[in-house]
């Protein structure tokens, strides 16, 4: 993949560099994404991951290490549907790597992979931070981990041809090890089905839409607004109506409002992974969903 | 879905048509088949639907394939480009007339660089448009609408997004990548007007008409060097209507993380440039109109920094900004002196002129709670030394008849401002300075910002 001068320079640059053995470098906007190309690359890929479970996916910067990193990638793993809007085209442009910008194949989109849900029918902003293709929280249905990871694959062979058998059977093993422990998780989850949930971001929808759970309410009033109390009480108020079964935040949620609601309606406040590294147990893709039903279970249990 | 309603409300028909004294052995009997056939039809409608959801999943991948604006009509608008538009006002009061202003002790740099005006008043709207232009070249223009009604173009430029192995090349008019806020568009200011060290040394900023190439460095420490040819068409330079170039830089940024909460970058810049007849208007001691002019060579050190901190990188509920730059500039050439306007005492003097000068400024920004945030910033411009050929000639005008140049003065300023904003599209901006850049007098300002941004999210340079 490296032709001299690359492997020269990259010798110059010292010894902090990559394990440079490996043969493609990838660097995956989102934990979910650079789990999934573990899965399906193994030890022929070395993986950066620009963000963690911690950090607000809306709210990245382009931070020189990232662009630093997006230099030397041969891929470039992100959700798009306008998820990375606010730092991704900076990082391709001040890379200035050729193989990573749109277009390139270098430049893998998760989202146009998969059918996206919320597609509004009419953008204006006063709706709040609206994503006009559609809620690009893709990752938590399995199902479309499926469908980005056979396309992924087939992309990584695409760029990585001595490795190509390699991938190929990677993928085909995640492939087969992935429907089966979907099918395990329908069966487990089976008593979430029909349960209301109080969300705190619209970053849920994809699961409970998996598991037909339901969004009773949302703790922003608006996508990408912070709660607020006018905003809290009205949703008390609902929730005394038609009651919830818990109020459901992520890692990088802020708890205060969470725990405010869940205390005051009497339901339990729930944190799930959101993506891989949100909890202890969500080491991995599958780990990520097994601990995101578990803790879902036991709060409604 | 709708299917199914119907069904079951046709078969619900039946149940309430069949005769009453049915007796109750029948009824239920029906009620089962009625139960079974709903049954069966759930299902059959839930396959249906599952089929449905697939072949919409599998179109949708396929339409995504061809066009990679997910769900947009494929029509003549899919190919505009990206459209924002940032509205600014103000709402200012000052001690001093911001129409005097000036920064005492150094040349006038001819820049838009006086305080907000007093009362109401409109700042620049901005129209920004920008957008791949093919697979190799990004385009974008900066228009700026002043209150005045005039239209200016503050950036207007191209830039290669194909050349590869960290080479990046951008021609037409852009913001200068020498120091830090240079490239800073105005709006993403934390403040609502410029160092004092940009308005002395760069008349605001630099935006000079010319190309840049930069190379990041394959490496996983950020390092970015780059160099700018120019026109020279503002200060410190000027236009020479010559073959060349009249203004070139040199540009170096590091840059990284520190643990998982801090990022960082700092940076060295050097501009030179080699102005002539770069005049001014000024009084002599007696208040009598004066040109002077400069000409020579203009060298500009620049070392930057800034330093970011977010709770695990979190910056959603609290964050700090720590940024600070120090400019130095050394001018040698000639120094032309006219009065003949004004008093007409001594005419038309010139003799050699050399001067060394040096600011710095520290500013920090913290975010104590979602939407709102405060800041400080302390700026500080030292006067060097200046020796001018013809006060020491002694026998023309006397240091007294060069207030802008030759008036000993450190200028300072102190810089209080809050802001709210209620998304990343709004801010409302609350800022207080006292602001010493004349000599002997403090101007006391106050004043409430508004900035909105409107249509396509652009990313912000960090």
């Amino acid at each position: 993949m490296k032709t001299l001068p690359q492997i020269l320079a990259a010798a110059v640059a010292g010894a902090s560099a990559l394990p440079a053995v490996a043969a493609l470098n990838v660097f995956a906007c989102e934990p979910e994404w650079a789990a999934l190309v573990q899965e399906l690359g193994g030890d022929k890929v070395a993986v950066y991951t620009a963000t963690t479970a911690l950090q607000d996916p809306h709210r990245i910067e382009a931070r020189p290490s990232l662009i630093a990193r997006a230099r030397g990638a041969d891929l470039v793993v992100c959700t798009g549907a306008e998820l990375e809007i606010g730092w991704l085209p900076l990082v391709q442009s001040q890379s200035g790597n050729s193989k990573i910008q749109t277009g390139q194949p270098g430049y893998f989109e998760a989202a146009s992979h998969v059918a996206l849900l919320e597609k509004p029918a009419r953008v204006d902003r006063s709706m709040g931070d609206v994503h006009p293709g559609g809620n690009p929280h893709i990752h938590l249905d399995p199902r479309n981990i499926g469908k980005i990871a056979t396309a992924l694959g087939a992309r990584m062979e695409k760029l990585d041809l001595a490795e190509a058998a390699t991938y190929g059977a990677r993928t085909k093993s995640f492939l087969d090890r992935w429907s089966a422990a979907i099918a395990r998780w329908e069966k487990t989850a089976v008593p979430l089905k029909g349960v209301p949930l109080v969300v705190y971001h619209k970053n849920l929808t994809y699961l409970i839409h998996w598991l037909g759970m339901r969004e009773a309410g949302n703790l922003e009033p608006k996508p990408g607004l912070p709660p607020t109390t006018p905003h809290l009480s009205e949703l008390l108020a609902a929730l005394k109506q038609n009651p919830a079964k818990a109020v459901v935040r992520t890692a990088y949620n802020d708890p205060r409002a969470a725990e405010w609601l869940a205390e005051r309606a009497g339901i339990p406040s729930v944190l799930v992974p959101f993506t891989v590294g949100g909890t202890e147990g969500a080491k991995d893709l599958f780990g990520l969903y097994e601990d995101t039903l578990a803790r879902l279970l036991a709060a409604v249990k | 879905m709708i299917r199914s309603m119907w069904c079951a409300a046709a078969l619900a028909a039946a149940g309430v048509s069949h005769p009453a004294y049915a007796q109750d052995a029948e009824l239920s009997k029906i009620r089962e088949e009625i139960r079974q056939l709903k049954e069966s039809y759930e299902k059959r409608i839930e396959t249906l639907e599952r089929r449905l959801a697939d072949a919409e999943a599998r179109a949708g991948t396929q339409a995504t394939a061809s066009s990679p604006s997910t769900g947009r009509q494929a029509n003549e608008t899919t190919f505009n480009p990206a459209l924002s538009l940032i509205l600014q006002g103000t709402v200012a009061r000052s001690s001093q007339d911001p129409n005097t202003y000036r920064i005492s002790g150094f040349a006038p740099s001819g820049g838009e660089v006086a305080p907000a005006g007093r009362g109401f008043s409109l700042g620049e709207s901005e129209l920004i448009v920008s957008a791949n232009i093919d697979p190799y070249f990004r385009g974008q223009l900066v228009a700026a609408l002043t209150p005045e009604n005039e239209l200016e173009v503050e950036e207007a430029f191209f830039q290669t997004l194909g050349l590869g192995r960290g080479f990046t090349l951008k021609g037409g008019r852009f913001l200068s990548g020498i120091g830090y806020q240079n490239e800073i568009h105005q709006h993403a200011w934390d403040f609502h007007d410029a160092p004092l060290v940009y308005k002395a040394f760069l008349g605001g900023r630099l935006n000079d008409d010319g190309v840049q190439l930069k190379w990041t460095a394959p490496t996983e420490l950020f390092i970015e060097l780059g160099a700018e040819l120019g026109r020279g068409r503002s200060f410190p330079a000027t236009d020479r209507n010559r073959n060349s170039a009249n203004a070139w830089s040199l540009f170096g940024h590091v840059g990284g993380d520190i643990g998982a909460s801090i990022a960082w970058r700092a940076g060295l810049s050097h501009l030179r440039a080699s102005p002539r007849d770069r005049a001014f208007e000024d009084v002599d001691s007696l208040g009598n109109a004066t040109v002077q002019s400069f000409a020579g060579r203009s060298r500009l050190w620049i070392a930057d920094f800034v330093l970011k901190w977010a709770p695990n990188r979190n910056a959603s509920v609290t964050n700090f900004k720590l940024q600070g730059e120090y400019f130095r500039r050394r001018e040698t050439g000639s120094l032309a002196y006219d009065d003949s306007a004004g008093s007409a005492l001594f005419g038309s003097l010139g003799d050699a002129f050399e001067s060394r000068q040096k600011g710095w400024y520290l500013q920090g920004v913290y975010q104590f709670m979602p939407r709102w945030r405060f800041g400080y910033r302390y700026d500080r411009l030292d006067f060097g030394t200046v020796s001018n050929g013809i006060v020491a000639s002694g026998a023309g005008p006397a240091a007294a008849d060069f207030p802008l140049l030759m008036t000993e003065h450190n200028p300072a300023r102190h810089t209080l401002m809050v802001d709210w904003s209620t998304t990343e599209f709004s801010r409302l901006r609350l800022q207080f300075a006292s602001d010493k850049s004349r000599f002997g007098v403090t101007d006391h300002q106050a004043l409430l910002q508004y900035i909105f941004s409107l249509g396509a999210h652009g990313a912000h340079k960090f």
